[in-house]
């Protein structure tokens, strides 16, 4: 896992005037779900469409397993596989071209199992507008990882998907991560970062603002946790419910709610205070604050 | 190999499958050539003696110059040449392969002209299978190349439409395809030898049907030869992946110098 397999130092990148990456930093280890987050206009694409041969650097280095994308294409094409957010496939050209017309260009035979696996064999002469969205993100896939690549870039892999189609997609992502395949996500969906990735960068205005793994920057979050909970007598109504390190608590529906930096003495506190008074506790829930929050602290201008 | 194969055979097939492409690769050209071949024989019997070339060099307009330019504006607008890029397509195969699949189509739609003309109206036959066969392709490099250059250049769907009416509409009225560019007015003649179709009658006119020429007929191959080849050149090194690319050589303008041949051959002919 520690092996590096992208490396990105000092990137930059200037379109005229217009600074896209200012300098940004980061590597990518061997098996790892990296997610590149940022809003519109943050250098996301750039980086991304970079590290894919499509961008000529302006300043400092890229490496993808010692490869430069932008001086060795050639290198660069069988260790990378790309799917697009963008169809990138003719419209008319169907299943079964595509598999072989991408095969060949990559020099590998056409691979019938793949479009088994992800059920595409029964589509095979139906044209690409024809399908679905879900399966032409799949399409996608299979044509980024049908020459094996070490490494896969999944660009918004699961924009425009109902949820069973979602959740098939990622344990697809999944299974391409446990075969050993570095994945760098760039998507707008936080709660996709947050579950898929290992570790996560948020770039805004072209510099990276905050990098970690999803739990240690949701830890590092302004926002309290959230602590809701509910009994059979309802004991913690009444007057004087005190909670040490919590907001005074209110009551929402059914639930006793307050907030605190550190749940953990406050959960001990309602328990001890529901076992005294006979009570019952019916649910108890502590959310932390999501990595969509902290985005949006982040990307507002808040705590960094 | 295996991949000019696949790629071949996947334009080759879109062809047929596109509306647009069937529609200007087959449909139109060959129902104009049953309405000329209905019309234009009864109001000019003098027609019947070019028809043939005229119909096939306007079916090769109407392919290459018409439609071949939409699918390649397309195909960079919807990112395709980026997955193409990516997975290591060549530009030369882009612009190549659907420029050959256009030639096989034509050739199919010179076939019905080239036999149903004089059957069903009487158009005079090529005497000469070499020479027209020849001129033939000759006149399908020059048409595709220029098909292909417009498509390169050409920023979107409207910009196609200008650039290649700007080709489609004075071939048709003054490249010789409905009268003989000698019947012109002395500096319409002169501005008419600018166009492949001009170049192409000649020599269709000569070395295929053993007619008269107006100009030496193998100058004017030459000319489509040097024409097409200049315009694939041009188009090869002015191919840009995306409209953001900042990859792409060269100021559009340069494909200008893909009529250098027609200028040259122009003043040459004048002397």
């Amino acid at each position: 896992m520690n092996e590096t397999v992208i490396e990105v130092k000092d990137f930059r990148k200037v379109y005229r005037e217009v600074t896209a990456v200012d300098g940004i930093s980061f590597q990518v280890h061997r098996g790892e779900i990296f997610g590149l987050l940022g809003p519109n206009g943050a250098g996301k694409t750039t980086t991304l469409e970079s590290l894919e041969g499509l961008r000529i650097r302006g300043g400092g280095s890229l490496s993808i397993l010692g490869v430069d994308p932008s001086r060795q294409p050639a290198r660069l094409r069988n260790l990378i596989g790309v799917q697009l957010q963008t169809s990138g496939l003719p419209a008319n050209m169907t299943v079964a071209e595509a598999m072989g017309f991408f095969a060949a260009y990559h020099g590998v035979a056409p691979q019938p199992r793949l479009l088994e696996r992800l059920g595409l064999s029964e589509k095979k002469g139906t044209q690409y507008r024809d399908l679905s969205t879900g399966l032409q993100r799949r399409l996608a896939l299979a044509l980024a990882i049908l020459h094996n690549p070490a490494v896969v870039f999944l660009d918004e892999p699961t924009a425009g998907l109902d949820v069973p189609a979602r959740a098939a997609l990622h344990i697809l992502v999944r299974e391409l991560q446990s075969s050993g395949r570095t994945i760098i996500l760039a998507t707008h969906d936080m709660a996709e970062a947050e579950k898929l990735s290992d570790r996560v960068a948020i770039l805004l205005g072209g510099k990276i603002v905050a990098s970690g793994t999803p739990r240690e920057l949701t830890a590092a979050s302004g926002s309290l946790t959230k602590v809701s909970v509910r009994t059979e007598a309802a004991c913690l109504r009444g007057n004087g419910t005190y909670l040490p390190g919590a907001t005074p608590p209110s009551v929402e529906g059914e639930y006793l709610v307050c907030f605190s930096k550190d749940p953990g003495p406050v959960v001990s506190a309602l328990l001890a205070r529901i076992e005294s008074q006979g009570d019952r506790l019916i649910d108890l829930r502590v959310e932390r604050p999501s990595l969509e929050e902290r985005f949006l602290e982040i990307t507002r201008g808040g705590s960094r | 190999m295996t991949a000019f194969v696949h790629h071949f055979s996947f334009e080759f097939r879109r062809g047929l499958r596109d509306r647009n492409l069937l529609l200007m690769n087959y449909l139109f050209p060959l129902g104009f050539f049953a309405l000329m071949g209905v019309l234009m024989t009864q109001v000019n019997p003098g027609f019947k003696e070019t028809m043939v070339p005229a119909m096939v060099i306007f079916a090769l307009l109407s392919s290459a110059v018409l439609a071949l330019p939409g699918p390649l504006v397309a195909a960079r607008e919807e990112g395709i040449y980026r997955s193409y890029r990516i997975n290591g397509v060549p530009t030369i195969s882009i612009l190549v392969i659907p420029a050959v699949t256009t030639i096989f189509h034509m050739v199919l739609v010179a076939a019905v002209i080239v036999i149903a003309g004089p059957l069903l109206f009487g158009a005079r036959m090529p005497v000469n299978g070499l020479g027209f066969g020849l001129t033939f392709v000759a006149i399908a490099v020059a048409c595709t190349g220029l098909g292909v250059l417009i498509g390169v250049i050409a920023s979107d769907s409207r910009a196609i439409v200008l650039w290649s009416q700007l080709i489609f509409l004075p071939s048709m009225i003054l490249g010789g395809l409905m009268l003989p560019v000698s019947m012109l007015p002395a500096t319409m003649s002169r501005i008419a030898w600018l166009l492949p179709s001009t170049q192409a009658m000649n020599a269709f006119n000569s070395l295929g049907l053993g007619l008269p020429a107006t100009r030496p007929p193998l100058q004017s191959i030459a000319i489509l030869f040097a024409g097409g080849l200049l315009a694939f050149a041009l188009a090869i090194y002015l191919f840009k992946w995306d409209n953001r690319s900042d990859t792409h050589r060269g100021n559009p303008a340069l494909a200008l110098l893909a009529l250098l041949p027609y200028v040259a051959g122009m003043i040459l002919f004048a002397v």
